[in-house]
């Protein structure tokens, strides 16, 4: 098999991951509403107390870098269908990549900042 | 360009979608839609976060009208990739596989994002 740059063939770990990533999230939301039917948090302390505890913050986080890793599949899957090319593609790719890592360090950020 | 040849790239003008397609088309215009406004949604929970004054803060902004009608376009690109996304987890392993199942699960994609985006919505609202 001939690798090209951006090029696509070989993506069945991606095709897995984008798979795996959206069975995670999809269990973390279900879990989330149920938790917010059971217990609404109604005031502020609350909803702190709701995400300073362990096990939730690292169920987020979690689900957070699941997010990142499904939307970059994504993303990288729209710029290979539309954009030609290949400079553009890979500078775009390289832009997703840049912002998704941002929003891993910002979610940590905000989720150890409790 | 030798036939076959890979990455494709696809004129979007030059396709008509049936509705299994629109739900797939939707699903992508919702992901993309998604990843575009994260920014946005992930200082909404810091700012719900961080202190009593940020959390004062994001009340008062998710209480302006304009906000509520930008969430509630992402509530739906939310709703609509979610149940889309299960969608095709089903399809993956060959559930709903033929022409007149996929055409009722895609009615049911459809309806049911923009009935929970509209319930939602207004007792939100």
């Amino acid at each position: 098999m001939k690798r090209v740059i951006t090029g696509a063939h070989y993506g069945f770990k991606d095709w897995l991951a984008q798979r795996v990533t959206a069975l995670l999230m999809a269990i973390y939301v279900v879990v989330f509403i149920g938790i917010l039917l059971v217990c609404p948090p109604r005031e502020f302390e609350q909803w702190r107390g709701l995400f300073g505890n362990q096990p939730m913050r690292i169920a987020t986080i979690l689900f957070f870098i699941s997010l990142f890793w499904h939307a970059w599949i994504g993303m990288r899957d729209i710029l290979m269908d539309y954009i030609e090319s290949t400079g553009l593609r890979l500078g775009l790719e390289i832009a997703v990549v840049l912002i998704l890592s941002a929003y891993v360090v910002w979610a940590v950020q905000i989720l150890w900042s409790i | 360009m030798i036939a076959g040849q890979r990455p494709k790239h696809l004129n979007l003008f030059k396709i008509r979608l049936p509705l299994p397609g629109l739900v797939s088309f939707l699903h992508r215009i919702s992901g993309a839609g998604l990843f575009l406004f994260g920014w946005a949604l992930l200082y909404l929970l810091q700012l719900s976060l961080s202190s009593a004054e940020s959390h004062a803060q994001f009340t008062a902004l998710t209480g302006h009208w304009l906000v509520k009608l930008f969430l509630i376009a992402l509530l739906w690109s939310f709703l609509h990739h979610f149940f889309a996304g299960l969608r095709f987890l089903l399809l993956d392993v060959h559930v709903g596989y033929n022409l007149a199942a996929a055409r009722a699960t895609s009615w049911a994609v459809m309806i049911v994002s923009l009935a929970c985006t509209a319930f939602l919505g207004l007792w939100l609202w």
